[in-house]
Order: structure tokens, then C-alpha cells, then sequence
């Protein structure tokens, strides 16, 4: 004897949000209605399970309008109060942080999709769950690549998500697109935000919709031009007399606010090697992809070795950008403010103490 | 007469792709009505088309108007193979052809296709100009207004009911037919559609006859049913009350002006009736609008006094008497008027004096008999002659001919809450009628005026006069038990009261009700032709006693004395029979109260049987008291005397006049009363009595915060709050098993449906404390060892206490807000639309006496730009800008997949379905809580098949059948919007009937629904523009729900 069939069809779609979730982090009906029951809701099974695989049935139908969430409203097939399609679509396209860090920077391809199973058993999230996440963000970034205009703007507008997801999946396209490297062990210390912060900088500030906001791509490339006129900043290391003004501009300022003033002396040039080099070599795709590495390596590591404090970072940041612009022979303002204000922010949000 | 009717095809949405090379499809659109036929042009490489097609135009006899129906079909144009169909739309142009029904039809309509569901919507315009004045369509039966519910329509009041209309046309079954063999299933799902179509078409358009005929002008209750019957045919048929009805005005000074409506000629009597069973429905006090309601009333005061000067002069009635006279008319007017003009011989003349109606305008409703019902077996034979059904009219007569003796012999004239039904099996077909013997006010009609008025203001304010025996005390038609009315005490009522209508408004009762559900599974051997039949009627007579008695039991076990809404089905399949009734149990607090249920063992020398036993016994008596405790039946004290009885014995208790008939007519009546046992007592004599017992016991009780009924009214809750949740939940279950027994089934049969229960109530936890009602079960047996069990009903929230609102307010509502948040559809959308429609005052009364005006169409468009639709509510909340506003604005429209500016502009005088979707409430009840319906714009009844031959691919059975009843939901829901409707209500699935084939990886399946499409305002509204008509629009709905 066995249910042969059953269904339960509302007038308006009744989802339960517990059980949306349980769908979306990728479990099946059964784990479901252990889950359920463990949670409490009801103890008889047969009443949960037949609730779970009707709802399960529904999500699934509403899945192929969530792939293109505005259909959502206009569609004829599920009545759908408004708070709850934006519910609906807002957790469809929430994702694991812990995710996210793996893929992020890598090239949305079908070679990495074939690799999500390691990245499950990594994170901890499940497989299902995996792709569903991986298949959002190769949707955003394609209807975004295609389309003029502010990239979180663009991906507001054609997923109706809401403004900090927007960001985030900016973010995401942006490290996909430019393939920034964020596997290197050195880097495993930093999370999804911090990144997505940098990448918010990036597209700020760095790229062509940053000056001009009707150009394709605008948001998603780093603007050529700006790469090309870092170039220019060499002069602060390579001219020596620069050089050396620059670090006794930036001591003085600094003397007597801080502890590690010695250790800011002595590392004054190997610092602003390492900044300005970063910058020169930007207009290379290849060291682009480094960028967070870089910084990481030529400026965040020596400071913690000698242990600064996130104040002592701010401070010395703020004073070398601002003290260039007293040098008497370097030219180079406009672009070193645009530099200098994304690595500082930057370098600011990734210095863990 | 000839009529002209235009469609327009605007444009396409969402449709699929259907050139794999380009992603894209060349669309065209074939418009189709009788044998012409229109194409707009192809619209190339788009899944959005916008053809915005000229008007076509169809010169058309009004007779095709009523019988088909507007046949659009979405082609993808191929040039060099055939156009591959991507889909059809069939439009019912019914509800266009009636001055007070809908005016145009406009909106997106999904594009359907058997095979493949929804694909798409397409936008069309349609509308019918007719070259006549209304009063001359008697050839064909345009104007005549069908309505699906079974009380008198909230806009509408009575003038006159007229009767029983009936009407069935029979045709081959295209499934059936040698073409089928060689056709693709697309076609013949197709042709199948389409035929049920103009059958309906033109069942409605003879029924509609009929009613002229009668002299009236509308169909309430009007209830079709289809009888699959296979290779002998396809039987369409359908039952009706005929009515005069007349809309009634809220506004007193504009009280239906005589020449508002064709119908006021055809008035050859007085007025009678109220607005109906409206007054206790709707929750809350009595507002102000429907104390004018009530003072439009009064007028037909003088209209009485007309007719009783003389009653040969009713024909003769002017009907200016409708419009004038003060308002200081008492309730009593119309009511006398009603008793005069329904005397029991106009009753007896009718061929069947039956009412398809379950609830009256108060005072139409006398005395109550008890149930009455017949059945017959018969087998089915090819129809030769599809002009001329007479075998199956001759069945059917047949059977309203036993009901009608049953209610003669119940001392009753009339019968009410009447409805047929069927249960076929390979070419076994049991048909069924019941209904309740009623005396209608006629009675009044035969005392003296005065008497009549004495008697009647006494009475009705007890509400007991219903429960009052109609038949001789001295000669009962069968062994009953008689006191004295617990409420009059003046007149005898019987100790219990089945019946299967709704409660009426006036009725006194005492605590809550409760659905109360009997079931019942019995063996049957396999057997064919004669053989079965005459085993099925053997059966028949055992099924309906036992559900009989377990009615009976669970009735008791709840404390309650009377069961309304009582519907009883009997399904038939190859080895076994199914038995399911449901019923509203109610304790009136006119009948006595009910005793308990004793339980004695046949070997009382046994001490553990004993003890056993007693165990039992003290089980039963803890339910009983539990339970009313629930359902808070404390019922006054009262000395029960029981008054001479002349039967013997006393102890009996049967209303259920019952009998069935083989095709030989052999008509048996069985007493179904329990022979000389006390029905009380129940008798362990063996271990099936000690099984039902226990299954008796076993009902699990409701959660708490829930209750359910099966009818539109649930006894003793009233405040409902507006979240409203419609659902239909089908389930099949396999019987593996193959060698059950009689008890077993009954087990299976019985968890299936309170497993089903369990389920409803977890779904619907959120909505607590709520009540499902017009919870009704349909079972049936699609194939051998399946049972299937749907259900459509309806989850209304209510306020816990009335009383207390005041206190309990701010805690009640912040519970309910939580509830609301999953329902609630906070849009202004139906706030605007509506108080734009009664926002002057004019506009109501222009409706009526122009009935092709479309009233409040400026209003709407003022509205337009305000219009805010469900994705750009989304897109505003998703709006944190960036870079400046305006630029962000720009990019919106771009980025906007939908011309939306375009559509709207089109729609401009219906705005507020947009460019997005409308939110269309459905409900199985006459009635949308809170809320006030001023428009009825036509019924809905389609007819649906579906087909898959990738069962497996679209998530199995449960998915494929999930997908399609969305989709047919959606489907009702996209043609009343485009009626310009808000709601669906008496809804119905009429049938489901799924069949599946696994091994071959296919299903199919059939659906057919109806209900009413109507406008409807909130109340709160109603209220608000009335007093402030400008400041209307502002308001915000704040309590809606689907």
C-alpha cells in the first residue's frame, strides 16, 4: 500500500521559508524531513514528508523563473505575494561565504564546475548547493558582460536583488573577469568581504565607468589609460633624491605618533618600492592578476613582521600618499590620489593584525 | 439575430523557443469562430511579438455566439515544412453577451497546449456588439445570467424563483472515435476540448431557453457535470434554479429605475426576498451601506399590499410599484408578499419543485423534512442518436420522480439544496440525486393574513421554525422521536436533522460545528454486464446503511444533533465500492440534546470482556464530553419529555428516505432506521463491531485553532479576518495488498482521508486560528486497487474573539501579521481599482441604467500612472542608487524585458492589471470575507486536458499533476482578469480525472472547474467612499489575502 500520488496546490504558492532553505543548501526530501522533525515542527513523517515533496515540486517549477528573476513578477503560473518573490529571490541567489572564497577569481568555466566536488567536500556546503551558486554566478556574469552601465546597477536591475547582494555579485563577476588570484596560501587568511570590498574599490575607482559610465565592459575592465599613466609613478623610486625626500617628509610627519617609527624608517623604501612597482607593473593582465598577492607580499607581510597596528598602517598610508603630493618635482597628483586611495582602503581592509 | 463580434491580438510574452538555429520564433496567430478564420501577420524572431493586429471582425448568428467558443491558436511559422502550433487559447465570449456582466475581455491569457502546458501569454481585446435590444433575444437565450453559486447572488435580489431547469446533451466521444486511431493526441485532446466546449455552449444556451420560457431571466446554482461514459459516449448535463433577478442598488434615491433591466417586464409577481443569506454572512456588525441596503428594500411594502388585494391579478403587478413608496417598510413586507405568491399549488404543478439553491432569503425557508435520495444502477449502452438522448432523460426522470415521491411522503412539497451526480465504471453507471424536503413559505400563503403576521414575527426571532416537523405528527412517515421545540416550545421537532443544504442565517445554534466525514470501502466481485450491475445494487442498500450509522455514531460522539450540507458519494469500481459522506455537524438548539452512545457486550458473564467494555465505554463518554467542550456545546438545561410517539418504539432515529432501482425499476425502500435496537446502543457482538468501534475513536481530533466544515456557512464563527487561502490537493493510493478485507479497507480508505486532513491543517498552520470550509471530499476508483481522494476548499483566518477585539487588538494583530506576511498582498493596486470604481457614487447607477456603459472608465486611467505593479515594487525595493537617480531610471526601462510603458498604454482604461499580473482571489464560498462583491461579470467553466508522454521528465505523477492544476488555476485566474474581475468564487473542480500508464512513461489527465467571475470591493472601502469619495483613493487595503 503506498501513496501513489499527492499534491497540494494553493492559490496563492505556499513556501515554507525553513523548507526553501533546506532545498536550496542542497538537501534531499528525506534529510529534509529528518531535519524537520529534528527541528521540531511535527513529528509524524508522513505528514512531513508529503509537505516537504510538495514543496520541493514547487521550488522546482519556480526554479527556472528565478534564473530570470523579473519573469518572476509577470509570470501567470504561481501567484506569489511580492514579499515573498523577493524573498524567493533574494535566498536563491544568497551564497556561502566559504564558497564563494574557493571559485572566487576563477574563470567561470565548465573545468571549474567539474572541480566543484572537491570544492564541496572542502567547504563543507553540498554539491547540489555548490552548483547552484556556481550556475548564479556564470548567469549574472553573462547577462552583465553583455550590458552598458554601472555593473551593480545592471545586476540590481535584472536579478531585483538587493543592493549588498548586488555588490557582492558585482564582485564576483569583477574577480571572475579579471581573474584575480585568491587560491595562494598567503591569501587564505582573507574572506569573501574582504575581497569584495577591494573588488567595490576597484570598480570605484580603477575602471572606465569610473570616468565615463556608458561605455560596455566600463565596469568590468580596469581602464587602460589609468594602467597605462601609472607607469609614470617609477619616478617616486627611481629618482633617488625623490626618494629620499618622500621618506623624511613622511617621518617627520609621523614622529611622535607612533611606536614603530624606527621600523617605519628603516622600511620607508622597501615599502614604497613595493607600492610603486605594484602600480608600474599593473598594465600587464598577468600582474593583475597578482595584485592581492603583491600587496600582500610587498607590503602587508613586512608591516606584521614588524608588527604594526592597523592605526600605525592608516597613519603611515595617509601621510605617504599625502606627502608625494608636497614633492616639488613629482607631477603625477591625479593619478597618485587614484592609486593611493584604492591601495590604502585596500590594504587597510586586508591588514589583519 | 445576429451579432458582431472583434478580436484584436496585441502582442506575445514568454513564448518558447521553437527554431533551435536562432533561439528565437517566427510567431503568427490564426483567430478562429465557427468556420472563419483570421491570421495576423508572421512576427518574426521574437519570443515578445507584438503584432497589434487590425480588428477582426466575425459576422455571426447569436445562437453560435452562445455555443462556441473564440479559438485562438500561436503558430511558429516555418516555410518550408507545416507551421508547428505552439499553442491555443479558447475564449468563453458567454459572459460579453449579458448587459451586466463584462463588457470586454483584455488582458494576458496563457497559451496552452495539451501536450506541453503554458507556453506563454498572448494579449487580445475582444468584444461583441449586438444589433438588438436585449428584450428580443428570446430565440436564442443571450442575456440570460448563469451563476455558479447556490444562494442568491450578493448584488442581486430575488423577485421571483421560478424552479428546476434541467438539460442534458449527449455526442460520441472523439476519444473514442476510429480517427482517434490514426490521430496524434494533440489532435484528439484537441477535438476533445473543443467539443466539450460547444457542448457546454450550447447545454447553457438551451438551459437559458428554458428560463425564458419560465419567464425568467437567470440561472443560480447552475451545476454541470460531464459523464465520461467511453465507448458510449460523452454526456454533458446540467441543473439549475431559474430565477428573476434584479440588481439591486445600494443607493435608495436610484432603487432600480423600472427601465434599468429587460427582466423588469417579465415580472408577474411580487417581490420577495432580501438580499439574501448576504446579511449574516458578512462578518461585523451591520454596516451603514447595508442599512441602505436594507431601506432600498422597503418600497415593495406597498407592493404586497398590492398583490393581496388580489392574487389573480399577480400577473398584472406594475412595476412602478418597485421604485416608489417611503422607507419606513418593516422586514415583514417582502416576506409576506413572498408567502403569497409561492402557494403549494404553484409547487405541485411544477413537473419537480426542486432548488438547486443550499441557502434562501430568510422566510422562504418553512419546515425541513430530513434527506431525501435515490439511486440507480444501470448500464450503459451506445448512444445511437445523439439528437435525441431520451435514454438518459428517461433515467434521470426516473429518479427526480422517486426524490419527488420521497419528499410526499416526508409531507413535504418542495425540495432544496438538489443536486445529481454519477459514478461510472467500465458500463456500470450509478446515478444519484439528493436533496432536502422542505416546505417552502407557501404554507403562510394558505392562513389567514393575520395569523400570518402574528406567527411570524414570533417565530422567526427564535430561528427554530425550520426544525419544525412539516409531516403529520399522527402519521410519521417512518419511526422518529418528537419533542417539543427546545426554543418555542410550542411546536415538535425531531431529534435529529439531516439535511444537505447550508445552515440558514436565522438558525439558533448552540457552540461551533464540525466537519463530520463517514467512510466506507466494501468488496465487490469482478463481474460484468447484468451480473455486476444487479451485485452494485445488491451492495448499495448495506453501503448507505452503514455510512448511515456512522454519521450517526460520529454525530453523537461530537454532542450534536443535526448534519447540514449532508452530501453522499458512492463510487463504483471493478472490486470494490466506495462510500464517502460529509456533513457539517451543528448542535441546533431547537432539537433536543442528544443522549450518549452506551455500548454493551453480547457476554456480560465475562469479567475482562466486562471490564474491557466498560473501558470503552468510559472512552466514548470522555470524547464526548471533550468534544464539547471544543466545539462549546453547553446547551441550556432542559427536561426532556418525550411526547407520544405512536410507534411503538420510541427509540428511533432515521431521516434518510433512501431507495435504489436497477435497470429493472424494481424500487426498494429500506428503513434505515436501526430495527428495535436503540440506535444509542452500540452492540459488540463480534470483532468487526469492535473494529468500528475503534475507528469510530480513531477519527484524530482537529489541531487546536483549526475547525472545519463542509459548508459555506461555519456554524459559529462569523468574524472572519480577510486572508483567505483557496487550495486543491488530489491524492491516489495503491492498494498492493490484493486480499483485504472488508475492515481492512475501511482502515486504508480511512487514514487515506484523515491523513489528507492531518496534512491540510499542517500546511495551513499558518493561517491559524482559521477554519477550513467547503471542505469536500471526491473519491473515486480510476482504476482497479487505486483510490483517489481530491479535495478544493478554501482556509479563512478569523479573529479568536469578537468580543474582546477591542483589548486583544494590538496581541491579535501581531500575531496575525505574521500569518499575513505569506498571504498578504499589500498592493494598492486593488484598493485603487476599486474605490476608483465607487468613488462616485454615479457610477453604480450608471451601470444599471446603461447597461453597455462602462461606468468608471476615466477613473481608471487617472489612475494609470500610480499604478504600481508587482516588479516595479520589486525594483524600488531593490533601489539604492548609486549614480544618481536619473540615470538609473534610464537603464530601467532598457533593461526591462517587457514594453511595459506600451502595454500599459493599451490597457490604459484597466490599469490596474498592468503590465504585470493582477492578484485574482478564488474561493470555493459565495462570499469573500470582509469584502463586498458589486459586480458579477459571468461564469467561468473550462475544460481542460492534459497529456505527457515524459512522465518520468516531468517529475512523475505527482509533478505532472502539480503542474497541471497550477497551470489551470492560472489559467481561471488570467481569464477573469481579463473579464476585469478581482475574484473566482463558488469555484469548483468539477473532475479530475487522471490516468496513468508508467510503463510506458505517459499520463493523462482531465480537469474540469467553474465558478463566477466578480469584482469585489473591501468593505472597508465601500465604506470610506462612500463618506469620502476623493480621499477613497488614497486608502490602502490592509488586510488582503488570496
Amino acid at each position: 500500500m503506498s501513496v501513489e500520488l499527492d499534491v497540494f496546490v494553493g492559490n496563492t504558492t505556499i513556501m515554507d521559508k525553513e523548507v526553501y532553505q533546506l532545498w536550496l543548501n542542497g538537501y534531499t526530501v528525506n534529510d529534509a524531513v529528518t531535519l524537520r522533525i529534528e527541528g521540531g515542527v511535527m513529528e509524524e513523517c508522513e505528514v512531513l514528508l508529503s509537505d516537504t515533496m510538495d514543496q520541493y515540486r514547487t521550488f522546482q517549477m519556480c526554479e527556472r523563473l528565478l534564473h530570470h528573476p523579473a519573469k518572476l513578477a509577470n509570470q501567470l503560473l504561481f501567484q506569489i505575494p511580492p514579499d515573498r518573490q523577493a524573498m524567493l529571490i533574494e535566498r536563491y541567489y544568497a551564497f556561502d561565504d566559504l564558497f564563494v572564497r574557493e571559485v572566487l577569481g576563477k574563470k567561470l568555466s565548465k573545468g571549474t564546475k567539474k572541480d566543484l566536488d572537491d570544492v564541496s567536500s572542502k567547504t563543507g556546503v553540498m554539491l547540489k548547493s555548490c552548483r547552484r551558486q556556481f550556475d548564479n554566478f556564470k548567469r549574472v556574469f553573462k547577462v552583465v558582460e553583455e550590458l552598458k552601465g554601472p555593473l551593480v546597477e545592471n545586476i540590481r536591475q535584472h536579478f531585483l536583488l538587493p543592493d549588498q547582494l548586488a555588490r557582492d555579485y558585482a564582485a564576483i563577476v569583477f574577480f571572475a573577469n579579471n581573474r584575480f588570484e585568491t587560491g595562494k596560501k598567503k591569501l587564505l587568511y582573507l574572506t569573501f568581504q574582504d575581497f569584495a570590498f577591494c573588488a567595490g574599490q576597484l570598480i570605484n575607482n580603477w575602471t572606465l565607468g569610473a570616468v565615463d559610465n556608458m561605455m560596455e565592459d566600463m565596469d568590468v575592465d580596469l581602464d587602460k589609460e589609468f594602467l597605462q599613466d601609472l607607469k609614470d609613478l617609477k619616478i617616486l623610486i627611481t629618482d633617488k633624491d625623490l626618494l629620499d625626500q618622500h621618506k623624511s617628509l613622511v617621518c617627520t610627519a609621523l614622529r611622535g605618533k607612533t611606536n614603530v617609527l624606527n621600523e617605519m624608517e628603516a622600511n620607508f623604501k622597501n615599502l614604497s618600492r613595493g607600492l610603486v612597482n605594484i602600480a608600474a607593473k599593473l598594465i600587464n593582465a598577468k600582474d593583475v592578476r597578482d595584485f592581492f598577492i603583491d600587496l600582500v607580499e610587498k607590503f602587508i607581510e613586512p608591516c606584521r613582521s614588524d608588527k604594526w597596528t592597523s592605526v600605525d598602517v592608516n597613519l603611515y598610508l595617509t601621510h605617504y600618499t599625502n606627502s608625494a603630493h608636497i614633492l616639488d618635482t613629482f607631477k603625477h597628483h591625479s593619478v597618485w590620489t587614484r592609486y593611493m586611495g584604492v591601495i590604502k582602503s585596500c590594504i587597510l581592509k586586508m591588514y589583519h593584525e | 439575430m445576429p451579432g458582431k463580434l472583434k478580436a484584436k491580438i496585441v502582442a506575445g510574452r514568454h513564448l518558447p523557443v521553437m527554431d533551435r538555429a536562432s533561439d528565437l520564433t517566427d510567431a503568427f496567430v490564426e483567430v478562429k469562430f465557427g468556420n472563419v478564420t483570421f491570421k495576423t501577420d508572421v512576427y518574426p524572431k521574437s519570443l515578445n511579438p507584438q503584432w497589434n493586429s487590425e480588428w477582426f471582425k466575425f459576422e455571426v448568428d447569436d445562437e453560435d455566439l452562445q455555443d462556441e467558443p473564440l479559438q485562438i491558436t500561436v503558430l511558429d511559422h516555418d516555410t518550408y515544412s507545416a507551421n508547428d502550433a505552439i499553442g491555443k487559447v479558447y475564449i468563453d465570449i458567454d459572459p460579453l453577451l449579458c448587459s451586466e456582466a463584462a463588457t470586454v475581455i483584455s488582458g494576458w491569457l496563457p497559451i496552452y497546449d495539451t501536450i506541453h502546458g503554458i507556453r506563454g501569454e498572448i494579449n487580445v481585446l475582444v468584444k461583441v456588439d449586438l444589433f438588438n435590444d436585449l428584450n428580443r433575444f428570446r430565440q436564442s437565450s443571450c442575456g440570460v445570467k448563469f451563476f455558479c453559486t447556490t444562494s442568491i447572488p450578493r448584488c442581486y435580489r430575488a423577485v421571483m424563483i421560478h424552479g428546476f431547469v434541467e438539460e442534458l446533451v449527449v455526442n460520441e466521444d472523439p476519444e473514442y472515435q476510429w480517427i482517434d486511431r490514426i490521430r496524434t493526441p494533440r489532435a484528439s485532446n484537441e477535438a476533445r476540448q473543443r467539443l466539450i466546449f460547444l457542448m457546454s455552449g450550447e447545454l447553457q444556451r438551451k438551459i437559458g431557453l428554458k428560463v425564458l420560457e419560465m419567464g425568467g431571466n437567470a440561472v443560480v446554482g447552475y451545476l454541470q457535470c460531464f459523464d465520461l461514459e467511453g465507448e458510449s459516449g460523452l454526456v454533458v448535463r446540467a441543473i439549475g434554479t431559474a430565477c428573476t433577478l434584479e440588481k439591486i442598488s445600494t443607493l435608495p434615491a436610484t432603487a432600480t429605475l423600472p427601465s434599468n433591466s429587460s427582466p423588469s417586464k417579465d415580472i408577474k409577481e411580487p417581490v420577495f426576498g432580501e438580499e439574501g443569506p448576504g446579511v449574516p454572512l458578512s462578518s461585523g456588525p451591520p454596516t451603514p451601506l447595508r442599512a441602505q441596503t436594507f431601506s432600498s428594500f422597503s418600497p415593495s411594502k406597498s407592493y404586497s399590499r398590492q398583490s393581496s388585494s388580489s392574487d389573480t391579478e399577480l400577473s398584472l403587478t406594475p412595476k412602478t410599484g418597485m421604485g416608489s413608496g417611503g422607507s419606513a417598510g418593516k422586514e415583514a413586507g417582502p416576506l409576506k408578499a413572498l408567502l403569497r405568491q409561492q402557494t403549494q399549488s404553484a409547487l405541485e404543478q411544477r413537473e419537480y419543485p426542486f432548488f438547486t439553491l443550499t441557502s434562501f432569503p430568510p422566510g422562504f425557508l418553512l419546515h425541513l423534512g430530513g434527506v431525501v435520495s435515490a439511486r440507480s444502477v444501470k448500464l450503459l449502452d451506445r448512444i445511437h442518436n445523439p439528437d435525441e438522448p431520451e435514454t438518459r432523460d428517461a433515467w434521470w426522470e426516473e429518479i427526480r420522480q422517486e426524490i419527488k415521491s420521497h419528499t410526499k411522503a416526508l409531507g413535504c412539497h418542495a425540495v432544496v439544496g438538489y443536486s445529481e451526480s454519477t459514478s461510472i465504471c467500465e458500463e456500470v453507471c450509478i446515478l444519484s440525486a439528493s436533496g432536502t424536503a422542505a416546505i417552502l413559505s407557501s404554507r403562510f400563503m394558505q392562513d389567514g393574513p393575520l395569523e400570518t403576521d402574528h406567527r411570524f414575527e414570533e417565530m422567526v426571532p427564535p430561528g427554530c421554525e425550520f426544525c419544525h416537523i412539516p409531516y403529520d405528527e399522527l402519521n410519521i412517515p417512518f419511526p422518529a422521536q418528537l419533542t417539543y421545540c427546545c426554543c418555542c416550545r410550542r411546536y415538535k421537532v425531531p431529534d435529529v436533522l439531516f439535511t444537505t443544504i447550508d445552515l440558514p442565517t436565522e438558525a439558533n445554534i448552540t457552540g461551533k460545528g464540525c466537519l463530520i466525514q463517514a467512510r466506507l470501502c466494501r468488496t465487490k466481485k469482478k463481474a460484468q454486464g447484468e451480473g455486476n450491475a444487479m451485485a452494485i445494487s445488491n451492495l448499495l442498500p448495506f453501503l448507505e446503511y452503514e455510512l448511515h450509522t456512522q454519521l450517526m455514531n460520529k454525530l453523537k460522539l461530537r454532542g450534536m444533533n443535526a448534519l447540514f450540507g449532508l452530501r453522499i458519494q458512492i463510487s463504483v469500481g471493478e472490486t470494490m465500492l466506495l462510500g464517502l459522506a460529509s456533513a457539517t455537524g451543528v448542535y441546533l438548539t431547537a432539537l433536543p440534546s442528544p443522549g450518549g452512545i452506551q455500548v454493551s457486550g453480547k457476554t456480560p458473564s465475562d469479567i475482562t470482556y466486562e471490564q474491557h467494555i466498560s473501558n470503552m465505554q468510559k472512552k466514548i463518554n470522555d470524547t464526548i464530553a471533550k468534544n464539547k467542550e471544543v466545539y462549546e456545546i453547553n446547551p441550556p438545561e432542559v427536561v426532556e419529555e418525550i411526547i407520544g410517539s405512536p410507534i411503538p418504539e420510541p427509540r428511533q432515529r432515521s431521516r434518510l428516505f433512501r431507495s435504489h432501482s436497477e435497470s429493472s425499476d424494481e424500487v426498494s425502500e429500506i428503513d434505515l432506521s436501526h430495527g428495535k435496537k436503540d440506535a444509542f446502543v452500540l452492540e459488540i457482538d463480534d470483532t468487526d463491531a469492535v473494529e468500528d468501534i475503534h475507528a469510530l475513536l480513531t477519527d484524530s481530533p482537529t489541531p487546536a485553532g483549526f475547525y472545519s466544515c463542509n459548508t459555506e456557512i461555519m456554524p459559529g464563527i462569523q468574524n472572519w479576518t480577510s486572508a483567505i487561502q483557496m487550495f486543491t490537493s488530489v491524492r491516489v493510493f495503491r492498494l498492493n495488498n490484493v486480499n483485504l478485507t472488508n475492515q481492512g479497507l475501511n482502515k486504508v480508505f480511512s487514514d487515506l482521508c484523515e491523513n489528507l486532513l492531518k496534512s491540510l491543517y499542517f500546511k495551513l498552520r499558518s493561517l491559524v486560528p482559521c477554519c477550513l470550509c467547503h471542505l469536500n471530499f471526491t473519491v473515486a476508483i480510476p482504476e482497479d486497487e487505486l483510490i483517489q481522494v481530491a479535495v478544493t476548499a478554501v482556509a479563512m483566518s478569523f479573529d479568536k474573539e469578537l468580543t474582546l477585539e477591542n483589548g486583544k487588538q494590538s496581541g491579535d494583530k501581531s500575531l496575525k501579521k505574521e500569518n499575513d506576511e505569506q498571504l498578504q498582498f499589500n498592493l494598492e493596486l486593488n484598493a485603487e481599482m476599486s474605490s476608483s470604481n465607487l468613488s462616485s457614487p454615479k457610477g453604480l447607477t450608471e451601470v444599471g441604467s446603461h447597461p453597455s456603459a462602462k461606468a468608471p472608465s476615466v477613473d481608471y486611467s487617472s489612475f494609470a500612472d500610480r499604478c504600481s505593479s508587482w516588479i516595479e515594487q520589486l525594483r524600488l525595493k531593490a533601489h539604492t542608487i548609486r549614480r544618481g537617480s536619473v540615470k538609473t531610471t534610464s537603464s530601467l526601462e532598457k533593461a526591462s524585458p517587457l514594453p511595459e510603458g506600451r502595454s500599459r498604454s493599451l490597457r490604459s482604461n484597466r490599469s490596474y492589471s498592468g503590465s504585470s499580473v493582477a492578484v485574482v482571489r478564488m474561493t470555493p464560498l459565495s462570499f469573500i470575507p470582509g469584502a463586498k462583491i458589486i459586480k458579477y461579470l459571468g461564469i467561468i467553466n473550462m475544460f481542460f486536458i492534459r497529456e505527457t508522454t515524459s512522465l518520468k521528465e516531468e517529475g512523475g505523477v505527482s509533478g505532472f499533476l502539480h503542474t497541471f492544476i497550477a497551470e489551470v488555476f492560472a489559467m481561471v485566474r488570467a481569464h477573469v482578469a481579463a473579464l476585469g474581475g478581482n475574484a473566482v468564487v463558488s469555484y469548483s473542480m468539477k473532475e479530475c480525472v487522471f490516468m496513468e500508464n508508467p510503463n510506458k512513461n505517459q499520463a493523462q489527465c482531465l480537469i474540469n472547474v467553474s465558478g463566477d467571475a466578480v469584482i469585489f470591493v473591501r468593505e472597508s472601502e465601500v465604506e470610506a467612499a462612500s463618506v469620502h469619495p476623493q480621499s477613497a483613493a488614497t486608502q490602502t487595503s490592509n488586510g488582503e489575502g488570496t
